[in-house]
């Protein structure tokens, strides 16, 4: 099995042809088909060096696989296209009357149905990330909580649903009814056995849109994830029999089959369970290879549904309780961004799969070939499966509600029973059926796949009338707030302690016993000792709720044109930018003749190469920018400021890297560092009220830098502000613990001293008489100090500045240890590199 | 520990007590009995001691509260009828249960219910959970390494979001509107055994 699918499909290899190319592109052109299927290429008598040669046969399967789901997702962007059609006519349903027509196109091409669901191809390739789906996304509460009623449906309703189908058939059967058909009494168990399945995916399909609340919800896709796994066991078993021949069963062979049916059962979860164990360790220690995290996820669930396989065990159960298991730890072990990646990650296959396995169905069914006609018998199927389904469902539940808290109503009851969707499970199971042993297969094929259109279509179009006609409770969109989780909470706790005065062992009771248990051993072993901390649920929505509000802030106050007012919380300089911003606009048009003309991405570097003074360049320029821009609100040059080199931020995202995702933790950081010395040194300067005539002075030198600086320039851009705040600020305070002693020293000592090797070229092109250094001498010092002064809020302040210093020192060693990047396409610089350790 | 048979013939005023709280005599004589294994000493009462011996309730971070819900005002004691009073409010509500219109709400309705759980915040009976009693909820029920500064943010966007007047505390109106979504009949209820 070299191609996923490609290989798995027989039925699909056999003649993958031209059918494709007639079905899918539109393309009949009888010439291609042909040479497609003889497998001639035209290029056999070889002559000369052919330019482009047509190599279908090379990439025919899978090509063929590729297109086919293409086909079928640009289906569904069809329909989702009309929202009215799909509000009426659920997506399922949609999708095989989408499969009808590409089916009857396949037909009408090539007199045979070529392409049909195969079983090997659904259950090891469709089916595992549904179920996966399924499982992960599985409210663990709300599953545990109803798991007696969903166990109860799954088991003895299934086993309900396939013994009375099939008893019922076979009594018809007798009755002569159905005229002369082939099919024993063990065969038409077999029959229902594989008909007794609610199937996840059409009722997910359908009951995601229905929206009925949370207890309904989870009561029918539990059982229908559930009784898959029991369905699958129960026809293997039926299958067993059936091989094994009518005289030769006896009470012996049936007790088998039913520890047979437990085991398989039980040990399928077994095995879910304990690959969900491996995969939370597993993902303990992936935290250094995080681009891949989430891919051990896939690949450890779906090993554990092929181990179930292998050992014949239940494979969907297996995975399921993977999913069910593995969330919470899984969750908390993996960096956020791979959370989410799984997240969207699961969605895709799920949804894409979900999407291929209904045009499937739909494209199975034209074929004249499995279409055998028994009209009692596909009626009565028909009428069986739905009688039984709610006699089975109104029984159980009668069971259940005395043992229930809020027993379930009859209304409840009736969406239950009328949510037995049949789907994919049951057809994939009556094509796998040997027709060799059971002579009828055809006919059940064909009963099955009306079974499931009937459900699916029929069923599913009326739900939502019913739901809403019955005046079902639906789930209310609710917004997360405090209070409520705060009360929930405290109702849990009221609850466990209420059951312990009165004295009872209650379902809060054992919960609560198996929170502590959880606690205490599952979680140090299973989950990052970091991750445990964060375990505080209230607190975490705090947290959640503080961040949208923030966001939202966010976009508010973009949407207003300033982001000043976020910044003034926690910025404590804002008043000195207040203050001086009138100044320092003042100067602004000399200034922007003088730079305007040198982009973007000089600034940061020359502000770099020139020590504190042209930090007052830098802002102001963008100051000017955003006057420009916009309006004359002074502290929207914050803001500007912060566009700007929110777009730089993006520029660097452009560089490919298979390890890295836009954000960089390496050296570049130190980059940033540098801007932000720059920023707070620029305010620390403007608290001075100077810098007004150096940054005139100032900007021709820059200018006259930038010749050798240019490509430098881009580079320092590349890397600056590549990341948010967060980085900036521990990597800063790596920058205090390692780099910031002996820099800290020149500080003191070599600080605001300019380094007479470009100050020349300053006063050279500068259009002012004064000598710079004069002033840069005077009051470069001033400012430095007070930038210590003023920022205590943050030991890593200090340090924060030293990189600058750096520079000040010796403006020559910076450069230097900047040629690298432009020449050999290193971006690290050396110094640098060596301070963040 | 009363023997079973006469059991409830030593409850007084059985009859009211069903009619009250909607137990069956079942209920009430499982009650009896635990209460009867509380009550260390045979008082005919509990104190707060007694409910002391329940080990489970120590670790509960809001057992105190609870313990203090079943006394009234002022008191010390709590007989068998106020037990099962108390008790009566986490009884399921019941939809068959014939609705008369003079019957006075039933103890276990979702007003009652919420009553219940928001007397718990509100120590001083004032009507209103006050920041100051919102936070002693909040630290005891978060855990250790929520700082004092995080716990006052939470208990003041708690306010903030439930507070419809704006008096920076939750009165029992507020509190119930706050709630509407959740579902109370639900969550405050527990399945009483026979």
């Amino acid at each position: 099995m070299k191609l996923p699918w490609g290989a798995a499909t027989p039925l699909l290899l056999a003649a993958l042809a031209g059918t494709t190319w007639a079905s899918s592109a539109h393309n009949t052109d009888p010439q291609s088909n042909t040479n497609a299927t003889n497998g001639t290429e035209g290029n056999s008598g070889l002559t000369s060096l052919p330019i482009v040669t047509w190599k279908w046969h090379h990439v025919e399967q899978p090509y063929l696989m590729a297109l086919w789901v293409l086909v079928c997702w640009l289906c569904k962007l069809v329909f989702e296209l009309n929202h009215k059609l799909t509000a009426t006519i659920p997506e399922s349903a949609l999708l095989i009357f989408i499969g009808f027509v590409l089916g009857g196109m396949i037909w009408g091409a090539d007199k045979a149905q070529t392409f049909t669901l195969t079983p090997v191809t659904f259950f090891y390739y469709l089916l595992p990330q549904i179920i996966l789906d399924a499982g992960y996304f599985m409210p663990n509460k709300l599953f545990f909580g109803n798991m007696g009623a969903i166990l109860t449906y799954a088991i003895l309703g299934t086993v309900w649903n396939a013994v009375t189908v099939g008893l019922s058939l076979w009594g018809v059967y007798l009755g002569g009814i159905m005229g002369d058909l082939k099919i024993n009494l063990l065969e038409f168990m077999l029959f229902g056995s594989l008909l007794s399945a609610v199937d996840p995916v059409a009722v997910l399909a359908v009951f995601e849109e229905v929206h009925v609340n949370e207890v309904l919800f989870i009561l029918v896709f539990g059982e229908s994830l559930l009784n898959d796994g029991v369905t699958v066991v129960l026809y293997n078993v039926c299958d067993a029999f059936v091989t094994l021949g009518a005289d030769r069963i006896n009470a012996v062979e049936i007790i088998k089959g039913i520890v047979s049916f437990l085991v398989v059962a039980f040990g399928g979860a077994l095995v879910g369970v304990v690959f969900a164990v491996l995969l939370s360790l597993l993902t303990r220690c992936t935290k250094n290879i995080q681009i891949i995290e989430p891919g051990f996820i896939f690949i450890v669930s779906y090993l554990s549904y092929l181990t179930a396989e292998m050992l014949s065990l239940s494979s969907i159960l297996a995975i399921t309780f993977c999913g069910v298991c593995c969330q919470k730890y899984v969750n908390a072990n993996m960096a956020e961004s791979s959370v989410t990646t799984v997240r969207y990650a699961m969605k895709v296959f799920a949804n894409g799969s979900e999407t291929i396995i209904f045009v499937f169905l739909g494209i199975s069914a034209i074929d004249p070939e499995i279409w055998v006609w028994n009209t009692a018998f596909i009626l009565l199927t028909l009428v069986f499966v739905l009688v039984y389904r709610i006699i089975g469902v109104f029984a159980l539940t009668w069971i259940l509600n005395r043992f229930r808290l809020i027993p379930l109503e009859i209304i409840d009851q009736v969406v239950l029973s009328y949510g037995g969707l049949r789907g994919a499970v049951a057809y994939a199971l009556a094509f796998m059926l040997d027709g060799n042993k059971v002579r009828e297969k055809n006919l059940m094929i064909s009963t099955t796949l009306i079974v499931v259109y009937f459900t699916v279509v029929l069923q599913g179009v009326t739900m939502k009338p019913l739901v809403t006609w019955l005046k079902v409770k639906r789930t209310s969109k609710t917004e997360v707030s405090l209070i409520e989780k705060l009360q929930n909470r405290a109702f849990d706790h009221i609850l466990i302690a209420i059951e312990d005065i009165s004295g009872q062992i209650g379902h809060n009771y054992m919960r609560e016993k198996w929170n502590k248990f959880e606690e205490k051993w599952l979680r140090p072993i299973l989950m990052k000792s970091s991750a445990r901390k964060k375990q505080d649920q209230l607190f975490n929505v705090f947290h959640q709720l503080n961040l949208k509000d923030a966001m939202s802030y966010v976009t508010e106050g973009e949407r207003c044109g300033s982001l000043a007012f976020v910044r003034s919380e926690n910025n404590v300089n804002l008043d000195f930018k207040k203050k001086l911003a009138s100044d320092i606009s003042d100067i602004m048009p000399d200034i922007n003749s003088d730079s305007s003309d040198t982009g973007p991405y000089t600034i940061p570097m020359t502000c770099i190469m020139q020590d504190n003074v042209p930090t007052v360049c830098l802002d102001v320029e963008e100051d000017m920018r955003g006057k420009s821009m916009r309006d004359t609100e002074n502290i929207n040059t914050h803001h500007v400021l912060q566009m700007h080199l929110y777009k730089a931020r993006k520029q660097h995202r452009h560089r490919y890297s298979r390890k890295e995702m836009g954000l960089n933790k390496d050296e570049n950081e130190v980059q940033e560092i540098f801007q932000r010395t720059m920023r707070n040194r620029l305010e620390s300067f403007k608290s001075t009220k100077m810098g007004v005539t150096q940054s005139k002075k100032i900007k021709p030198a820059k200018k006259d830098q930038i010749p050798n600086g240019k490509h430098k320039t881009h580079s320092f851009e590349d890397a600056d502000f590549s990341d948010d705040n967060v980085f900036s600020s521990d990597f800063a305070g790596g920058v205090a613990s390692g780099g910031g002693g002996p820099t800290r020293l020149s500080i003191r000592s070599g600080g605001g001293i300019e380094n007479p090797a470009f100050m020349p070229d300053v006063d050279h092109a500068s259009p002012l008489h004064t000598p710079p250094w004069s002033a840069v001498v005077d009051d470069g010092v001033a400012p430095s100090q007070r930038a210590q002064v003023q920022l205590p809020w943050s030991p890593s302040n200090a340090s924060r500045l030293t990189p600058l210093r750096i520079s000040t020192r010796s403006n020559d060693s910076f450069i230097l240890a900047d040629r690298p990047t432009a020449q050999g396409e290193q971006p690290p610089p050396s110094q640098p590199k060596s301070t963040p350790k | 520990m009363g023997s079973s048979n006469s059991t409830l013939s030593k409850i007084p005023n059985l009859g009211r007590l069903i009619e009250e709280t909607g137990f069956t005599p079942a209920h009430i004589k499982r009650l009896y009995k635990r209460f009867q294994a509380l009550d260390k000493g045979n008082k005919g009462y509990l104190s707060p001691q007694d409910f002391g011996s329940v080990k489970e309730l120590a670790t509960n971070p809001i057992g105190d509260r609870i313990i203090g819900a079943f006394f009234s005002q002022g008191q010390e004691t709590v007989d068998f009828h106020s037990f099962v009073r108390i008790l009566a409010h986490f009884r399921p509500l019941d939809k068959n249960r014939a609705k008369r219109p003079d019957s006075p709400e039933p103890i276990n309705s979702r007003i009652s219910k919420l009553r219940f759980a928001f007397q718990l915040y509100d120590q001083d009976n004032d009507g209103k959970i006050s920041r100051d009693e919102l936070l002693q909820v909040l630290r005891t029920m978060l855990e250790m390494q929520v700082t004092e500064e995080q716990l006052e943010s939470i208990a003041d966007r708690t306010i903030q979001e439930a507070d419809l007047d704006g008096d920076n505390a939750i009165s029992f109106d507020e509190f119930r509107k706050s709630l509407e979504k959740v579902n109370i009949e639900h969550k405050m209820s527990s399945r009483f055994l026979h």
